[in-house]
């Protein structure tokens, strides 16, 4: 462990997201909305605690080792959660706790999507933009962004990148150089983005929500500038627009390299992950639909189809936007919808959750077992695609499952502790864990009502969903700290 | 450059170590192995592709069609042309190099030409290495002796020696000492530290002195640098396998030579093979044996077998029981590192005379021979200056006019059949082949760009 690489790595990476307070001034001078002496204060503080960190540390140069990775994307991560919650902290109204502040700007980063504020609609513009901004940073990856745009990390890039970037399988590279790789889905990711804006723009919303909602869609965030989220607009329009964007940018994001790079679009259909999640969506909007349907629920047909759809592959791919308070759905199917945020997006895409490749990692496995009991001396590897799987990645998948569904008692039994129902405490930390951001019960609109421990424990639990938990629990271990 | 690997083995994978640390190449490695692959993946930024070197699909998957060079590196001769032929009839890429090591391929008249076998560049490290240990043990004294312009120019590292007229003077002595020799000296390293050396600077004893000459010189030159040593007549080889059979072949005609193989049929094999050679069948360690074979009165042991440790331990050996010179081959530069400040007078590395093949078709501009020096650190290099004097970098220049980049020194230039010393009016003129040392290769991308045609 050299403590002073990851210091000055740390330190630059401060430095270069200081920068990113600049547009929601921009924001401010333009709305004149009064919130710019907030982002001048979180830019300055950012800027110099980034600075105080790099420049003692700023002339060890060394390679990055594999475990100064881990520490760099932790460390990095739990401090821009703590400088992103600068702004809310300085602003007057609405005037903001530490734990609120700190959970709102993690949320963001993680592209949770839960907030403590309300009436948003009223809020500062440049504070509802910086919001979202935080989403997008946080979707495709800021460490990414900064392996992309720092040319001087070399192998250390790829430590970095791997301990960000989610999936079990973290070794494939799109381009040799990994500032390439990185760069790559950087532009595809920036291109949704831009392509989504525009979208929203045509279909009637302003300019200012077109982007603000780009952000957060495309980054699989869920934070609206409405507190009626894209309900708000009440647009089948838009609804599908979001509905296919978010569907999109659940695939994993080589898929679209790949498809961009051959300029074929069967490499989607060739790929076993995206064929599960495409059907697996494709099932659970029918089932939605239906159940619907049935209830009774909405007047009309189109109605049921348009808000079925729409949340089904809101909930599914972890974004959370909602146009309709799901939480009050008829029947099983709040929590069905919950439980679809546990599959979450695929591999490599800004979606949370477990992700496709490892839950179908995992059933095939179980089908595996099945056949060893009816043939127990068959050979029966585990593929995906055609290639076999090997052990090492299956054991992974399992330690990796079994380690979320522990965090995941440990927290919901602190919620209860805290005196918090069933419904409210397994659905707030499922939101938290699988960065969906809207829950049922108490906090089936915001998390205000949870008490501070409650909002500190979905703190980490957002945290943990978004780094994969291992990043940030080797940190724990004391493996890691011994030489 | 956009380069594909072929073969992730030992030289493999020092190749992509050596190329991947230059920012401008992209370099994808092919090997069948995953854990190969995993290990150099979490040491190099490179990409890595699992697969057999020469199946379409594989080079496809590497992304063989937007290649601009393919480096064939796998333990196969057959493999490597084979993965050539398909680069070359599939995905038309520009430069095919492979590594081959039968000699029977290698001699094979118009076998590796464009519409037969279309390999542009044929390497083979045991022909490359023997070379340069033929070369060595030519010149008693020197731990590098490198040719350029068709071995016209030769550039030799030696360890500066009391008993060498010119350790403790000026270099600007040595034109005094040798009036009507054209030398130069290129590099100075002391404690392991280049020195940039002027006509003032002191050569000092145990200071590493890299200069150029005509190949009639050498000699000469060498002996201001230490108190010349007899030319070499026996020689103790230790180790049978390709490079050992080689050099044996190479100096029985002019030298006594014996040879230690460890495997019985291996030592009949040479035994057959060889005509004037001492083939002994042992083990190059065991002391009674060496001693029995009068190995303290050799002047030259070489080691040369597959397991670097065993040549370390021969080697020391040998040096303790007497022999005058020792040389071990060692893939490591750790180990090189480790044993050259020590017993062993020159630490053979394979790696760093392939390395220096390839590089020379890396490079761009008109780069003629690239040889690596000081594991890869330093770097000296032949290129061509073209274009009209005004408009190129180089050309029509004065050589001190010539602006190099930190470290680089121009060391010679050779002008069709004359080599010339480099002064610092000595103009260049177009077609010249410039030999440049640079102490610190990172500015390689500098000297690259002066020598892109005159632009």
């Amino acid at each position: 462990m050299r403590l002073a690489v990851v210091q000055r790595i740390t330190g630059l990476l401060m430095i270069i997201f200081s920068v990113t307070m600049l547009p929601p001034m921009a924001v401010s001078l333009y709305f004149h909305d009064g919130a710019l002496h907030a982002f001048q204060q979180g830019f300055g503080i950012t800027l110099m605690t980034g600075f105080i960190i790099w420049f003692p540390a700023r002339k060890h140069t060394e390679e990055l080792r594999l475990r100064d990775g881990f520490l760099i994307v932790a460390a990095f991560w739990f401090g821009l959660g703590s400088v992103g919650a600068l702004p809310f902290l300085f602003m007057e109204a609405p005037s903001m706790s530490l734990t609120d502040a700190m959970f709102e700007s993690m949320s963001g980063l993680t592209t949770t999507g839960a907030t403590v504020l309300t009436g948003l609609d009223y809020l500062p513009q440049s504070l509802l933009f910086y919001r979202q901004q935080l989403q997008w940073l946080g979707g495709m990856g800021i460490v990414v962004l900064a392996v992309a745009v720092l040319p001087m990390l070399g192998v250390g890039g790829m430590q970095l990148y791997r301990a960000e970037i989610a999936g079990p399988v973290k070794d494939t590279k799109l381009t040799p150089r990994i500032t390439e790789t990185a760069k790559a889905l950087w532009y595809i990711y920036l291109g949704l983005t831009i392509a989504c804006g525009a979208a929203y723009y045509y279909a009637g919303m302003n300019l200012f929500d077109a982007i603000c909602h780009s952000f957060s869609t495309v980054a699989i965030g869920g934070f609206s500038t409405h507190d009626a989220s894209i309900g708000f607009f009440d647009s089948r329009l838009i609804n599908s627009i979001a509905t296919v964007f978010m569907f999109i940018a659940g695939i994993n994001f080589s898929l679209h390299f790949l498809a961009i790079r051959s300029g074929k679009l069967s490499n989607y259909l060739a790929d076993s992950e995206f064929r599960t999640y495409a059907s697996g969506l494709a099932g659970l909007s029918i089932a939605v639909v239906a159940y619907l349907y049935l209830a009774g629920e909405y007047s009309s047909i189109e109605a049921t189809v348009s808000e079925g759809l729409f949340q089904a592959v809101s909930i599914a791919t972890t974004t959370g936007f909602t146009t309709t308070d799901y939480s009050a759905w008829p029947g099983a199917l709040p929590v069905v919808l919950i439980f679809a945020s546990f599959v979450g997006g695929c591999a490599g895409s800004t979606g949370g959750g477990i992700k496709v490749m490892r839950v179908l990692l995992l059933y095939r496995q179980g089908v595996r077992e099945i056949k060893r009991l009816v043939h127990p001396n068959a050979e029966v590897p585990v593929k995906l695609g055609g290639q076999t799987v090997s052990p090492r990645v299956i054991e992974s998948v399992w330690g990796f499952f079994a380690v979320y569904v522990v965090v995941f008692a440990i927290m919901m039994m602190i919620l209860l502790a805290d005196g918090i129902d069933q419904v409210t405490a397994f659905s707030a930390i499922a939101a938290s864990l699988n960065n969906l951001g809207p829950g049922l019960g108490d906090v089936a609109t915001g998390f205000g009502s949870l008490s501070n421990l409650s909002k500190w424990v979905c703190v980490i639990a957002m945290l943990l969903g978004r780094l994969e938990i291992f990043t940030v629990l080797v940190l724990v271990s004391r493996t890691f700290w011994r030489d | 450059m956009n380069i594909l690997i072929l073969g992730a083995g030992q030289v493999g994978s020092n190749v992509a170590y050596q190329l991947a640390r230059e920012e401008a190449n992209q370099v994808t490695i092919v090997d069948i192995n995953p854990s190969a692959l995993r290990e150099l993946q979490d040491r190099l930024d490179v990409r890595t592709v699992i697969g057999h070197a020469a199946y379409p699909e594989v080079l496809d998957r590497a992304g063989a069609n937007k290649a601009d060079m393919i480096i064939a590196l796998t333990d196969s001769d057959e493999l490597n042309m084979v993965a050539c032929q398909i680069a070359y009839t599939l995905f038309d890429t520009p430069t095919k190099i492979a590594r081959v090591r039968a000699p029977e391929y290698i001699n094979a008249p118009n076998l590796f030409q464009q519409e037969n076998m279309p390999v542009d560049v044929v390497i083979s490290p045991e022909q490359l290495v023997t070379e340069n240990i033929e070369q060595l043990i030519h010149y008693p004294g020197a731990f590098q002796v490198l040719e350029f312009a068709d071995g016209k120019v030769r550039l030799v590292g030696v360890r500066a020696h009391e008993g060498g007229l010119l350790v403790g003077q000026q270099i600007r002595a040595l034109t005094d000492h040798l009036p009507n020799v054209e030398a130069r000296v290129a590099a100075i390293y002391r404690n392991g530290y280049p020195i940039n050396p002027d006509g003032d600077t002191m050569v000092k004893q145990d200071d590493e002195v890299f200069f150029i000459a005509a190949r009639k010189d050498i000699r000469v030159v060498m002996s201001e640098m230490r108190k010349l040593e007899d030319p070499v007549r026996k020689v103790v080889i230790a180790g049978g396998g390709n490079i050992g059979y080689r050099l044996a072949a190479a100096l029985e005609s002019t030298n006594q030579v014996k040879i230690i193989e460890r495997s019985k049929e291996r030592a009949q094999y040479l035994s057959e093979m060889l005509t004037r050679t001492i083939v002994l069948n042992g083990d190059a360690a065991d002391e009674a044996l060496m001693l029995e074979e009068n190995v303290d009165s050799a002047d030259i042991f070489v080691a040369i077998t597959n397991a670097e440790e065993a040549n370390i331990l021969s080697s020391m050996l040998a040096k303790r029981l007497g022999c005058k010179k020792v040389m071990a081959l060692i893939n490591r530069p750790s180990y090189a590192e480790l044993v050259e400040s020590g017993n062993i007078d020159v630490a053979i590395s394979p790696q760093q005379v392939t390395i220096g093949s390839l590089l020379a078709h890396v490079r761009k501009g008109d780069v003629v021979k690239v040889h690596a020096l000081r594991r890869g650190r330093a770097e000296a290099i032949e290129a061509i200056a073209h274009g009209q004097p005004g408009r190129s970098k180089v050309v029509g220049k004065a050589i001190e006019a010539v602006k190099l980049p930190p470290g680089t020194s121009i060391s010679a230039i050779v002008r069709g059949d004359k080599v010339m010393q480099a002064h610092h009016d000595t103009i260049v003129e177009e077609n010249d082949h410039v030999i440049l040392f640079m102490t610190d290769r990172r500015h390689i991308d500098e000297v690259e760009r002066l020598f892109q045609a005159g632009r």
